[in-house]
């Protein structure tokens, strides 16, 4: 049986690509917007792109639903899904985030070009099963004017835009990246296949 | 560090690509779904699709080529041409591409890009800049020293066709404010010359705005790119008939850049 990883459609665009880009990982991927099928799923992605304070707007309705899977089944976030899992940002005013992370999301520095738009290289800081096959060096495809500042040692990969950031965070089942593992070729893909046995493994 | 991008055009007429100069002696140049995974393979960093179709028909194959492109092809996808709505851009992004390119529509309507920017996200809103040099001094217009003389940048729009006496430097910041995540900056001037990419254009813009800068128009040799790249400042640079007559391909130019101390993902 494939492992259904629950896509949470909270109207942020394009989701096409993760769904394609898991299905290639051996999932049995789900668009969705009901709490049911997120709740039996074996693993959820949050996607997102946009902004924070609307983004969170949007998943009021599965914010407990979220914060109650965490540490039960692997939850992977993307881009601005990565920085929702922290406890505030500072993106045009302050907005409460989901807080299973501890941490500030702000503004890349002003001496470079906002956003970050391109393939950045990521230097590893942690071993994890959520990196098999991916190697300091590899380039990913990020697009971002905020990132994450953990208060926690969650860091299991950094990159550089004007000052290092955390690119991949990783805690008990909570895994993300700043990046965009469905637009990063080969490597995006073998991200998301690696998360999809996660999640098949934590269902046995 | 963050790469320099390369990145192939393909211009679609009807579902398929076409080559020609300035959209003139069309030949048809195969699937575009097909080239678009071809230049995956081959290393390029995004793929532009610029929708060249005058009818409606060709504007609903557009989608369907949309849709198949991103079951199939993991890097970014920018769609362009004929973009004229909110509405447009939604059906754009909702059949798979990660961003628009929108020219014509954003001259006659500035709203398009905040509206487009606040509902979809400055990411995914990719102003397209068509300039030409204008070898007059003008007290309203941004004046550049270049090797070939003075001169100021006028935007024009309907694919080149037309001029609008807006001056191009001012444009670009005008975008900038308005939302745009990114500047595709083509030079009329050079483009489908051969004869490099306009440095002093793309140098300027870049300097003058605090977004990305992608380099068209001009590319004929490697040493082109590599100038875009570092004296022009640009933070991409796209070409059409270098990777279609295929003189070189997407790896051979990123070897090159590489050697030349140029960042790119190989």
């Amino acid at each position: 049986m494939k492992p259904e990883i629950a896509i949470i459609d909270y109207g942020v665009g394009n989701l096409r690509s993760v769904y394609r880009g898991l299905e290639a990982g051996g999932a049995k991927p789900i668009v969705t917007d009901d709490m049911k099928v997120v709740k039996r799923s074996d693993g959820i992605v949050l996607p997102g792109v946009g902004a924070f304070g609307d983004a969170m707007k949007r998943l009021e309705g599965f914010r407990d639903v979220i914060i109650e899977s965490a540490g039960q089944k692997p939850i992977f976030g993307i881009c601005l899904g990565m920085q929702l899992y922290f406890t505030r940002s500072e993106e045009d005013g302050v907005h409460v985030g989901l807080d299973i992370m501890k941490g500030n999301v702000v503004s890349l520095p002003k001496s470079v070009k906002i956003p970050q738009m391109g393939w950045n290289s990521i230097e590893i800081k942690k071993e994890s099963i959520f990196m098999q096959g991916i190697n300091s060096g590899d380039y990913f495809y990020f697009v971002h004017s905020f990132y994450a500042k953990p208060e926690e040692d969650i860091t299991v990969a950094t990159s550089d835009y004007g000052i290092e950031f955390p690119a991949i965070v990783e805690k008990d089942l909570l895994f993300a990246t700043q990046f965009h593992p469905e637009k990063s070729g080969k490597v995006g893909l073998k991200m998301l296949e690696n998360f999809v046995k996660i999640s098949n493994d934590n269902s046995k | 560090m963050l790469a320099k991008r390369i990145i192939p055009c393909l211009d679609v007429k009807d579902g398929r690509v076409v080559k020609g100069v300035h959209f003139k002696n069309l030949r048809d140049a195969g699937d575009p779904v097909e080239l678009a995974r071809m230049y995956d393979e081959q290393g390029a960093d995004e793929i532009v699709y610029l929708d060249i179709s005058a009818s409606p028909d060709g504007r609903k194959t557009m989608v369907e080529i949309v849709e198949k492109t991103a079951d199939q092809v993991f890097i970014p996808l920018t769609v362009g041409g004929g973009i004229s709505t909110v509405e447009d851009i939604r059906r754009i992004l909702k059949s798979g591409a990660d961003k628009i390119g929108i020219n014509t529509a954003a001259v006659k309507n500035p709203k398009i890009i905040s509206e487009g920017a606040k509902k979809f996200g400055s990411q995914c809103i990719v102003s397209a800049i068509d300039a030409k040099r204008v070898y007059s001094e003008s007290e309203d217009k941004i004046t550049i020293d270049t090797p070939e003389g003075k001169c100021w940048f006028e935007v024009y729009v309907y694919g080149g066709r037309k001029e609008t006496g807006i001056d191009a430097i001012w444009w670009a910041k005008e975008v900038e404010r308005l939302g745009a995540g990114e500047i595709l900056l083509t030079s009329m001037d050079a483009d489908g010359t051969k004869v490099g990419f306009d440095i002093p254009l793309n140098k300027t813009i870049s300097e003058e705005t605090n977004i990305p800068i992608i380099a068209s128009g001009g590319a004929g040799n490697l040493d082109h790119i590599v100038e875009a790249l570092t004296d022009g400042k640009a933070d991409a640079a796209l070409a059409a008939s270098i990777f279609h007559y295929k003189e070189y391909t997407v790896l051979d130019i990123k070897k090159y850049l590489k050697k030349k101390g140029v960042e790119v993902r190989i």
